[in-house]
């Protein structure tokens, strides 16, 4: 096949910090975070959109950055799992999913927390029919689901305003 | 198999003119690249037929809901998310909310955009039997000029339609006509969230003094475009609420659609849940 494209370089936003890649335009910016940035807490599941491994928030808003093409991440403010935790003090979300068992095997830990922080950002005192349309985007295969509910309902109401 | 990366192109046009002029330098092979939740799918297939692709993402031209007395124009890039949180939108036109919010999931809802989703063509699309039904018309640009057409006319055959080489959807806008109809959407999926639709149904009418005045109803999923179901509005036009032939209607509309077995449902499921929603739709004129 033949080569037309070259490797640009892309700047962003990563986890509040400024950060610079070389990247095809449209590799994803999934594989960009885990190859370039090394930050592979992100995880890649089905790589076309349907089971949310790879959330990511792109200026704000959850996306799957399995289909996020490399290009369009310039200017981008972006968060991933590794930028929730701040020093050695982890996220509300995240320390609710520890206490009740909302992660197992852990591959769609990282999307699942993505997805529920995005929720509470939106909805801070969420009803049950919203907890489940802000997780609907994202599979578990281990869970059951119970638990990562149960893990976010614990969660309302203990997510510090953080800068 | 995967995608071979540097076969791909893409570039970030200034503005609207520079996307106008690069799209008419070399006819149909340049292709505008929106939210990727159709077209990063492909890719990662190894199906993307496209090699050049212009990223509109960033044209504010193509941006923005703007209320007027007579329209709501929704910019090409008008988002599922941002549609859902549309005060007029949810109040005046609650089945392009519904369909927004019935679209994959909230990672696509904030990607995936109006534009995107009629140039894609998919005649599984939640949005396209809303649009119809609220006889939408979408706004076409090229570098030689502007040109309006009516949604219903829009999709000529499967992912084909009428847009040509050089040709960029610009807005959809929906006439503020239907206070006071009765609307009714289902999408029949799968799964509650995040399941493409098996079938997909709008309809919306204005009734006077018992009886229906006035019509309309488009589906999805069964056919090769979203359907404009005129020969079932027809039945119904004029009846009285309470005696609607009902078997009659179904039956008109069961002949206008042209359902197929595919790995999502079968002809004959579509067949007989269109005709059950009909019935609800029916249900909810007369509620």
């Amino acid at each position: 096949m033949r080569e037309r494209a070259r490797k640009i370089r892309v700047s962003c936003v990563v986890n509040g910090t400024a950060a610079s890649f070389e990247a095809y335009p449209m590799a994803r910016l999934l594989d960009v975070l885990r190859e370039e940035l090394k930050l592979t807490g992100t995880k890649e599941g089905c790589g076309e959109g349907e089971c949310g491994a790879c959330s990511i928030e792109m200026d704000g808003a959850l996306v799957n950055s399995c289909l996020v093409p490399a290009l369009q991440a310039e200017g981008a403010k972006i968060r991933t799992i590794e930028g929730l935790a701040i020093g050695g003090s982890l996220h509300a979300v995240q320390q609710a999913f520890i206490a009740h068992g909302g992660a197992q095997c852990g591959i769609c830990t990282p999307g699942m927390i993505l997805a529920a922080v995005n929720l509470l950002a939106r909805h801070p005192h969420p009803d049950d029919t919203q907890i489940r349309e802000g997780l609907s985007g994202n599979l578990c295969r281990c869970t059951g689901y119970m638990k990562i509910f149960e893990s976010v309902v614990a969660a309302v109401g203990k997510v510090e305003k953080r800068a | 198999m995967r995608a071979f990366l540097p076969a791909y192109e893409m570039e970030t046009p200034r503005d609207l003119a520079a996307a106008l002029e690069r799209l008419a330098s070399e006819p149909g092979a340049w292709k505008p690249f929106a939210g990727g939740t159709d077209l990063m799918v492909l890719l990662e297939a190894g199906k993307l037929p496209h090699k050049k692709f212009l990223n509109i993402w960033n044209l504010a031209d193509l941006r923005g809901i703007h209320v007027a007395v007579e329209h709501v124009t929704l910019g090409a890039l008008t988002t599922y998310a941002e549609v859902q949180r549309h005060e007029i939108l949810a109040r005046e036109f609650p089945l392009l909310c519904r369909a927004a919010a019935e679209t994959g999931s909230v990672a696509t809802q904030n990607r995936g955009t109006l534009g995107g989703n009629i140039a894609n063509a998919s005649p599984a699309a939640d949005s396209p039997p809303a649009l119809v039904v609220y006889g939408a018309e979408i706004e076409i640009v090229s570098a030689g000029g502007t040109r309006w057409a009516p949604y219903a006319s829009f999709h000529t055959e499967y992912k084909k339609m009428n847009l040509r080489p050089g040709e960029l959807i610009r807005a959809i806008r929906l006439p503020r006509s239907h206070a006071g109809w009765k609307q009714y959407f289902r999408k029949v999926g799968t799964r509650r969230a995040q399941a493409i639709s098996k079938i997909c149904f709008a309809g919306v009418g204005r009734v006077e003094a018992g009886r229906i005045a006035d019509v309309r109803v488009a589906l999805g999923s069964v056919g090769p475009t979203v359907l404009h179901a005129v020969r079932a509005e027809e039945l119904l036009r004029g009846q009285r609420l309470g005696s609607v032939d009902l078997p009659a209607a179904q039956d008109a509309l069961s002949a206008e659609i042209v359902p197929i077995d595919d790995m999502r449902s079968t002809a004959r499921y579509r067949r007989n849940v269109a005709r059950n929603l009909l019935a609800e739709f029916l249900e909810v004129l007369a509620g």
